[in-house]
């Protein structure tokens, strides 16, 4: 899942203060489990406004909602109109909400509710983890299922650098060192010796250095294709 | 010859080869290099020229290893994967072999967050790049120099020719791991490793009866790293903070005693430390020499280049041997 952390209020309100209309726009899956933007969160963002508002004698309308999620249309098209009708949309939804939302309320503003963090899970109630960097190009079978890509804090593919400390990496004592655990890892599973092998460097142009990235299903959009020409080629038979 | 330095030439003579390190100045004055150069000359094989060493702006170490040559000292120049990516690497690689330079050592570099262990601001907040590893700017390197090749494939016309090493925690975290760490960087194309400051002699000479075992000392010239102990606070910090670094009870207590002995006076108590740390120097030089495996010392006096020459003289390391042309 994406998980994100809540913005502090100050910059909330230094986005929102010239507005006269705002909707705080909820995204109710990964970023509702970390407790950053869910429904529940927008609501709570969303009074927090209306108070600062108060405070500060500014006459401002604050309102929240939330879908489904904001990374695919067939959440928000219900619900686009209603969203048209504010002067700015505060997305509680992750970085990619946010963007996804922008391309389509035309001249209607839509900021950042919230920071978003990283791809992880859920290690503990309450705390998450970062643990893939989506770099294109999977090569954790060959590292015992852990990544050094989104781990190790210096990307390293070839083992640990001298900075691990009791496990421990050298950035901080709160942090695992991922080689650690690699290692530790690939012993249990008896597959050390495959952590020999040099592995050359990268081709990075997978990950984001090659520039925004897309996905193209062929099967996915050749259904859909076929789909919406079916009542067309229906109706030109009659 | 693969390179031709003065370290390559002293290593392959057969004579236990002696490095020392010196540090940039975080300041434009090239005067701070050219000094610390004259106190290095002449009393090791080549000397260290770190890389933004614990994350914190200074002389580039191309510039400073040139300043270094320039006063007859031979450099090696430090590369970190921190702070370039493949390309900025082979070019500075191409700009230092036009620029004279033949020794490289690669690194991983310490973390932008280090900032001189927060003694300074540094740059916390920089990107990192890391888009190679050490093993694999190690066969850059390689590739560069034997083949003739960038690490992309188009040809290089002039190859340059370094000596290439790379470093070698062999006591930190996982420990059973580190064989295999050296034995990856050898067959990236180490020539010469310098390890990480040992005081830990016992744990040491464990992990290079291993090397030993694997064969890694006869395709690599191992050159024992030595970091000259200024005080009992040095020591224990290094113990306790410093990554693969074990410091022995009995030295710390030995430096603590030479503490004690100057009484009140803090003058005395600084140079009956740095004496003790001298003599504890010496010491760890024969135990490391004497190490089955080992090819040389790396000694760091760090921002205390003056000392190397009392160390390398009472050592027994002194004079250096010479070789026409290198
Ligand atoms: S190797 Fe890449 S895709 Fe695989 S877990 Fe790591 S970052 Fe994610
Ligand atoms: S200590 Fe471990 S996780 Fe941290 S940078 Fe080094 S190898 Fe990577």
């Amino acid at each position: 899942m994406i998980v994100g952390s809540q913005k502090p209020i100050e910059e909330i309100w230094s986005m929102v203060k010239d507005f006269k209309k705002v909707l705080v726009f909820g995204c109710n899956t990964c970023v509702a489990i970390c407790h950053a933007g869910g429904e529940k969160e927008a609501a709570t963002i969303a009074s927090l406004i209306r108070m600062r508002a108060g405070q500060e004698g500014k006459a401002m309308e604050v309102n929240h909602m939330g879908v489904m999620r904001h990374c695919e249309p067939e959440y928000f098209d219900p619900v686009i109109e209603e969203v048209k009708s504010y002067d700015l949309v505060l997305s509680t939804a992750c970085g990619v909400g946010v963007n996804f939302l922008s391309d389509r309320t035309g001249t209607i503003p839509v900021y950042p509710g919230i920071n978003t963090s990283f791809y992880g899970a859920v290690e503990a109630p309450g705390f998450f983890k970062e643990l893939c960097a989506g770099c294109g190009d999977c090569i954790v079978h060959l590292t015992g299922g852990l990544c050094p890509i989104a781990r190790c804090s210096k990307t390293l593919m070839n083992g640990p650098c001298g900075g691990t400390n009791h496990g421990k990496c050298e950035v901080s004592n709160e942090v695992d060192c991922v080689w650690y655990l690699i290692v530790e890892r690939m012993k249990k599973l008896g597959t050390l010796e495959k952590l020999s092998e040099v592995l050359p460097p990268r081709n990075w142009s997978t990950s984001r250095d090659g520039g925004p990235r897309r996905v193209s299903v062929e099967h996915i959009r050749e259904y859909e294709e076929q789909e919406a020409q079916k009542p067309e080629t229906a109706g030109g038979k009659k | 010859m693969k390179s031709g330095s003065n370290l390559e030439q002293v290593i392959s003579s057969g004579v236990p080869a002696v490095t020392a390190e010196l540090g940039p100045p975080m300041s434009a004055d090239p005067h701070e290099v050219i000094k610390k150069a004259q106190q290095l000359k002449g009393f090791c094989d080549a000397a260290n020229i770190t890389d933004c060493q614990t994350a914190v702006v200074r002389i580039s170490s191309i510039a400073a290893a040139a300043i270094a040559f320039q006063q007859g000292l031979e450099p090696v120049m430090q590369m970190t994967c921190r702070d370039r990516n493949r390309i900025a690497m082979q070019a500075d690689l191409l700009g230092a072999a036009a620029l004279g330079l033949k020794n490289c050592l690669c690194l991983a570099g310490d973390h932008q967050k280090f900032s001189a262990a927060g003694r300074l601001k540094g740059h916390p907040g920089a990107k990192n790049v890391y888009d190679v590893d050490t093993c694999q700017l190690v066969g850059i390197l390689k590739k560069m120099r034997d083949e003739g090749k960038q690490e992309g494939g188009d040809p290089i016309e002039v190859a340059p020719k370094f000596f290439i090493g790379a470093s070698w925690t062999p006591m930190a975290d996982p420990v059973d791991f580190r064989p295999i760490n050296l034995m990856k960087k050898v067959n990236a194309g180490a020539d010469f490793i310098q390890t990480q400051g040992i005081y830990d002699i016992e744990g040491f000479r464990s992990q290079m009866a291993k090397i030993v075992n694997m064969g890694l000392h006869e395709r690599t010239a191992i050159l024992g790293g030595i970091i000259v102990p200024k005080s009992a606070m040095m020591l224990k910090y290094m113990d306790s903070s410093v990554a693969g670094v074990s410091v022995p009870k009995s030295l710390i207590d030995r430096m603590n005693k030479a503490k004690a002995a100057a009484g009140e006076d803090k003058k005395k108590m600084r140079e009956l430390q740095e004496q003790e740390g001298i003599k504890i120097t010496i010491e760890l030089i024969h135990q490391v020499l004497e190490t089955p495996g080992i090819k040389g010392v790396h000694i760091q006096a760090i921002e205390w280049e003056s000392a190397i020459e009392g160390i390398v003289k009472e050592a027994g390391l002194y004079p250096r041997p010479t070789f026409p042309g290198a």
